[in-house]
């Protein structure tokens, strides 16, 4: 199933310097988690494309990569080298730079009262007990490597505790900044967040970078959502292209919960997006909501996995992926309906352009239904730009390139029009704008501009 | 000088010669129609004019206010002031209906070297021609087209072209699929267009249009190829005597060399 990892002896080293130092390491529960999880990464190595769950997606690249884990201290950013990052109307930011939470970066003193937001680190530092019931509870670490060894790592990141009934108003974004690295370097941040009965909010991760170099970024998310809460999540990755980013988003829902989960992957070289709710109590309600926009080499999986645990509970999938030069995107939509799970209503669809012809766009459904009462239904298209829609706009005037422009942000906004009104979305809108802007700057045939990208196909 | 200028115009779709030599004259300030039955390749002009291009042009040369239309983008023949309205209208979504046509505006503003208009000053002009034309201003808020019933979106053609003010209207068939009250809103807006600057070509199967606009001259396009033409009148000798008269007429005019 699963190649031997190349570099075992660096992982093993880096786990090794990690344990020593690591915040937490005198936990046994903590130390026993991350153990048994590294031992788990070693037995089943990095995934090949005979796997299953990642037919598509080749990352040997990866796993031929001696990372080093990145340290802290060494880099210091002032609020200036950030402040492009900030959202309008948010009460809470949180900088984590190369993994570490950066308290002078951050603000969330206007939280309502009985609110935490700490770094995990702190957290586990100052208040182990309050995370122990759900850290590392969630998330598949035997199904998947990457979860495991995020899970091996875990120190740094964010925690979120939003106590029964509060609302929260604008959105709290964890702003995750990567920086030039010399050697290969790794992260991974693990977030916690957990949401009690009635509350409401929403969460921004995003994943920047500032300086270049080859960095893996293995983030992963719990995501608690208790009865009746209702949560947003967006998650972002705008790294530049030598990034190989892989981010899991676990959300546990409970009875009547209601989570969105929204994905906008428009940077990063290699980047995997596994996104996979278990709907646990009864009446809760999904929406998965994701727009990839791909060009050059840029290859972007989609793997989603949604289980139904509970009867009456319906899942949503959208996802919209737009395709320019040899770029290369997937999109995996599991849905695992179990036995118990009467009254199921899940339904998916992927919706794909392709610009260029060497454009690649593979989708997947897979339905594992084992309950008798359920309805679920999937589709896919990929098409090109509608010829009739392109030359309607420019008989009006509009030249070609922002005729093409209009009708990809026109796409686009169907994700968009999934968001609730409110600072997150229009970050994302103006994020969105702002990419075709730069990218959908010419005409099929032409190039855009040069750019020193790695082949990830070609590494295969 | 005249505004169009069509030299024996060849085209061809999917290896069919559809137009076979068309010869036409527009001057400013005139209306001309021009009259023919299903599939005698009245889209195929007025679609060539407009410049789309999966239409191949065999033979032939059209002047556009002296320069050479067939060289010319679909954008570029816009903003040099040529319109065509569809005979079906496109559903954009997304794409809301006031952003579009401002962005148009604009597009054909710069393009002659004007500001451009801001939304605080498109809306009221945007309004008034809206009142003008009958239609809700709900349709403001809408994407482009989507949703609209068949008039309406004829109607959102005529718009446009108040809004754009282009030198030289194409009107597809603007008239089908409209009850009697949209086509008087039609022809009234149309109407309201007519001036000695401007010349249109109004493509229609009935003559039932031109009882509101009157054109100057008529002209039978049967098989790719204009059989007859005439003055306002001759339209009503179609209604009466129907196109296999031209038809008939057609198959004995000698193909010119
Ligand atoms: N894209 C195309 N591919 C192949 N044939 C086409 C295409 N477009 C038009 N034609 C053919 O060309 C001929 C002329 O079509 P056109 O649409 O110009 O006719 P028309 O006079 O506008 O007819 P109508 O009154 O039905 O609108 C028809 O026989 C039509 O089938
Ligand atoms: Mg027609």
């Amino acid at each position: 199933m699963t190649t031997a990892i190349q570099n075992v002896q660096d992982y093993l080293e880096n786990f090794t310097e990690f344990e020593k130092r690591a915040t937490g390491r005198n936990l046994p529960w903590l130390r026993r988690l991350r153990d048994d999880a590294f031992a788990r990464f070693c037995e089943v190595g990095f995934p090949t494309t005979h796997d299953e769950d990642w037919r598509f997606t080749n990352v040997s690249a990866i796993a031929r990569t001696p990372f080093l884990l990145k340290e802290k201290g060494k880099i210091q950013l002032s609020k200036k080298d950030l402040a492009g990052g900030a959202i309008e109307g948010a009460p809470a930011q949180l900088v984590f730079v190369d993994g570490q939470f950066v308290r002078e970066c951050s603000h969330f003193a206007n939280l309502p009262r009985g609110v935490t937001i700490a770094g995990l680190k702190d957290q586990i530092a100052n208040n182990p007990d309050a995370i122990e019931a759900y850290l590392g509870h969630y998330l598949d670490t035997r199904r998947d490597p990457f979860s495991a060894l995020n899970t091996a790592f875990a120190e740094d990141g964010a925690y979120v505790h939003v106590p029964r009934g509060i609302v929260l108003d604008g959105p709290i974004h964890l702003l995750f900044v990567s920086t030039a690295a010399d050697v290969p370097s790794m992260m991974h941040p693990r977030n916690l967040l957990v949401f009690d009965t009635e509350t409401q909010g929403t969460v921004i991760e995003e994943y920047v970078s500032l300086g270049s170099g080859t960095v893996l970024c293995n983030s992963a998310t719990e995501l608690i959502a208790g009865e009746s809460a209702t949560v947003s999540h967006y998650m972002i990755e705008r790294e530049h292209k030598e990034a190989f980013n892989i981010s899991t988003l676990r959300i546990q829902q409970g009875r009547s919960a209601n989570v969105t989960s929204h994905s906008l992957l428009l940077g990063g070289g290699l980047v995997r997006n596994n996104v996979h709710p278990v709907l646990a109590g009864e009446g809760g309600e999904c929406l998965i909501n994701g727009l990839f926009l791909g060009d050059g080499r840029q290859h972007l999986d989609n793997y989603m996995h949604v289980e139904h645990a509970s009867p009456h509970c319906s899942s949503r999938q959208f996802y919209n992926g737009i395709l320019d030069g040899h770029a290369h995107g997937v999109f995996h939509g599991r849905i695992v309906v179990h036995k118990d799970a009467q009254k199921t209503d899940a339904k998916q669809t992927n919706r794909n352009l392709l610009l260029s012809d060497d454009a690649q766009i593979d989708t997947k459904p897979q339905l594992e239904i084992y309950a008798d009462d359920v309805k679920c239904t999937h589709g896919a298209t990929i098409g090109q730009i509608e010829e009739n829609a392109l030359f309607y706009l420019r008989s009006r005037g509009i030249d070609e390139i922002s005729a093409r422009r209009l009708l990809l942000f026109a796409f686009a906004s169907e994700c968009l029009d999934r968001m609730q009104p409110g600072a997150a979305r229009d970050h994302s809108e103006r994020l969105i704008h702002e990419h075709l802007l730069s990218v959908a700057n010419h005409l099929p045939g032409q190039s855009s501009h040069t750019q020193t990208e790695r082949s990830w196909e070609e590494v295969g | 000088m005249s505004l169009l200028q069509i030299k024996n115009l060849h085209v061809t779709v999917g290896g069919h010669e559809i137009l076979k030599g068309i010869d036409l004259k527009l001057n400013p300030g005139e209306v001309h129609s021009i009259m023919g039955p299903n599939g005698s390749g009245k889209s195929t002009l007025a679609q060539v004019l407009a410049r789309r291009q999966t239409y191949e042009v065999t033979q032939g040369e059209v002047l556009f206010n002296g320069k050479d239309l067939l060289a010319m983008k679909p954008e570029e023949a816009a903003c040099e002031g040529l319109f065509m309205a569809f005979q079906y209208p496109v559903e954009i979504p997304g794409i809301g209906n006031t952003y579009f046509l401002r962005s148009a505006l604009n597009a054909i503003r710069k393009y002659r070297g004007e500001d451009e208009m801001d939304a605080m000053d498109f809306l009221p002009m945007f309004r008034e021609k809206l009142k003008l034309l009958e239609m809700d201003e709900k349709l403001l808020n809408r994407s482009v087209n989507e949703g609209f019933s068949g008039g309406e979106k004829k109607r959102n053609e005529i718009l446009q072209m108040a809004v754009l003010q282009p030198k030289l209207a194409i009107l597809d068939e603007t008239d089908s699929g409209l009850d009697i009250d949209a086509l008087r809103i039609v022809a009234k807006g149309v109407n309201g267009m007519r001036s000695p600057e401007r010349a249109m070509l109004v493509v229609t199967h009935y003559q039932r249009l031109l009882n509101y606009i009157v054109p100057d001259y008529v002209h039978v396009l049967v098989d790719g190829r204009i059989v007859r033409s005439g003055g306002a009148e001759l339209a009503l000798e179609l209604e009466e005597k129907g196109y296999s008269w031209t038809e008939t007429e057609a198959r004995q005019t000698p193909v010119s060399a």
